[in-house]
């Protein structure tokens, strides 16, 4: 009897300990990244290494301004390439599929989420890159901001369709049967009732679209050239900086943390903090967008 | 805002009836959603459909079953690849599995009954850092393993320093759905157990865990298709050996490291195609046992 009782109390205990690791593990991760890039933020300091636009370990001058552009600058690609047709197939199945094609949609946007980012990442390399070449600008090599952004559409498409859709769904069905007793089309209700209700999770799923984005890694070293020039139009029209390669703050630390010693490597950590604070500000941004749905 | 339109229609002595300028509207904005809607499936055959029928014509035995050679056309199998992802899988698993569930357990049956300040607050903190975890960019893990376990503890690039970074990655997933899963079991079992006279634990072990299983190896299953996907985390942690890892200590490459390797550092594209075929079709296996597990969750939770 008393064993039991003893028992029952030392578990709770273990339990509160196991559900404590997390944020024990984001402790250290803030502790040892920040821990690391000690020394480059000291001797570089922050305003040189957030705002410098020249990387050059060899001559120690550590800017990361070009891969924040990067970063920025793909992800806006993805962003404008995959939300509508994210936002169009989340519609579509939260609304409009006949149940044997929803059969058929919804396995496979599970599928994409399933499928590994190096595979996207060889499909770009073999396939979107010649194909990018092809277009007849001097300077263009193929591995772009325009492939990147092509690639991570379509890995971030099932991101925002699954949570678009959760909010689609969630719309109460009273709204809907409202403005449809009022004469309205199908298609009128979507635009006027179903999708304004939805506006703060579907901001949500874009938001969250933009963290997933952001943190892409192995996928864009794969098809973006990893030039560490700030990206700029190739030539006089300033549509012509979607062919220019550049480099995401991601692609800074894979490509050069296995080899970096010294400052160099406090500055690839600097890197890493700095990715971590944009991608916790766009994640904390959609999980207030999404409480406010809540509440 | 629409007001005016329709009074003016309204005093219309025959108001000229516009559903057939909407009823085209809504076909043509219907037919742009079915075109998105497919847009899914046409992207899902195009990557995957791509990789495997160039990948597919050199898959036989022997490249599942020897070893990988190097050398710049990639030569040999995928043996050894194979071998460092399960190694990987089941040391992700085995760490992050115990304290996945452990937390979960804590926050859906323990969590809510406490009043006191103090224990609310570390509640609270326990729920932020699982959000937080969920949403840290997977290169992230990978520095940290790097800075933490190859650096720092001297385990340098080796299995159980990958192992270790990959679970943290994992350990998010792990506790949401094991606490969806616990708090889907009805509160009757709880109550009948513990009318019994059993203790919380003895409920919790005997009666509510049992009952959640299904749910909680959907998540596992779940880490498992990460493990296998994840390429990032150990790039940085696991060195990049073409041998069969022989201790925790040494060094290996997955399956989607090799993928990785291949493309980028000899160019072996065919055998990257390989590799990568074996990798979807992996997924898409994976994929069928969450599917089919989760319509038994939902059978027995309506039965």
């Amino acid at each position: 009897m008393q064993i039991r009782l003893i028992t029952d109390r030392a578990v709770r205990y273990l339990l509160l300990l196991s559900a404590l690791i997390s944020i024990l593990i984001v402790f250290l991760i803030g502790l040892f990244t920040l821990r690391e890039s000690w020394p480059a933020l000291r001797e570089v300091g922050l305003g040189r290494l957030l705002g410098g636009t020249v990387w050059r370990p060899g001559s120690e001058q550590f800017g990361i301004l070009a891969m924040i552009a990067g970063s920025v600058l793909v992800t806006c690609g993805a962003i404008v390439l995959g939300v509508p047709l994210a936002m169009g197939s989340a519609v579509f199945l939260a609304e409009i599929a006949p149940p044997a094609v929803r059969g058929v949609v919804r396995p496979a946007v599970e599928l994409l989420a399933g499928i590994p980012s190096v595979v996207y990442g060889l499909f770009g390399l073999v396939v979107l890159v010649p194909l990018v070449r092809q277009v007849p600008v001097t300077g263009n090599i193929g591995f772009s901001l325009l492939a990147a952004s092509i690639v991570l559409a379509i890995m971030i498409l099932p991101t925002v369709t699954n949570i678009a859709e959760d909010a689609i769904r969630a719309v109460p069905r009273e709204y809907k049967e409202g403005s449809l007793a009022l004469g309205t089309t199908h298609w009128q209700t979507i635009v006027g009732v179903t999708l304004p209700a939805a506006r703060s999770g579907i901001v949500a799923a874009i938001i969250l679209g933009i963290g997933r984005a952001l943190g892409e890694t192995m996928a864009m070293i794969m098809v973006i050239g990893n030039s560490v020039a700030f990206p700029a139009p190739l030539n006089d029209n300033p549509l012509t900086i979607i062919l220019s390669a550049a480099r995401t703050l991601t692609g800074n630390i894979a490509v050069e943390i296995n080899y970096a010693t010294g400052i160099h490597r406090s500055a690839i950590f600097a890197t890493g903090v700095a990715l971590f604070v944009m991608v916790m500000l766009v994640n904390s941004l959609a999980r207030w967008m999404l409480r406010r749905r809540a509440a | 805002m629409n007001s005016i339109p329709i009074a003016r229609t309204a005093m219309r002595a025959q108001p000229r009836s516009n559903l057939r300028s909407r009823r085209v509207g809504q076909a043509v904005a219907f037919a742009l959603l079915w075109l998105a809607g497919l847009s899914a499936v046409v992207a899902l055959l195009a990557v995957s459909g791509y990789i495997i029928s160039r990948g597919l014509p050199l898959i036989d035995r022997d490249f599942l079953l020897t070893r990988p050679r190097g050398g710049l056309g990639g030569e040999g199998g995928i043996s050894t690849t194979i071998v460092t992802t399960l190694y990987l899988v089941l040391l992700t698993i085995g760490v992050a599995t115990p304290l996945g569930v452990g937390a979960a357990i804590y926050l859906a049956e323990y969590a809510g009954e406490t009043e006191s300040g103090f224990l609310s607050r570390l509640v609270g903190l326990a729920r932020l850092g699982v959000e937080t975890l969920a949403g840290v960019p997977s290169i992230i893990f990978g520095l940290f393993g790097f800075a933490l376990f190859v650096s720092a503890l001297h385990f340098g690039f080796s299995l159980l320093s990958a192992g270790l970074a990959g679970a943290c990655l994992i350990l998010p997933v792990i506790i949401r759905a094991s606490e969806e899963a616990l708090l889907a079991v009805p509160r009757s079992y709880r109550e009948g157990s513990l009318a019994l006279g059993a203790t919380k634990w003895q409920t919790t072990w005997q009666v509510v865990l049992p009952a959640a299983a299904p749910g909680i190896i959907t998540g596992i299953v779940l880490s498992v298709g990460r493990v296998v996907s994840e390429t990032a985390v150990f790039y940085v942690t696991l060195g990049g050996s073409l041998r069969a890892p022989s201790s925790l200590l040494s060094g290996g490459r997955t399956m989607a490291l090799h993928v990785y390797y291949l493309a980028m550092e000899t160019r072996a594209f065919d055998k990257a195609m390989a590799t990568g075929a074996v990798l979807i079709v992996t997924m898409v296996l994976i994929n069928a046992v969450i599917n089919l597990l989760s319509r038994r969750l939902s059978a027995g939770m309506r039965g």
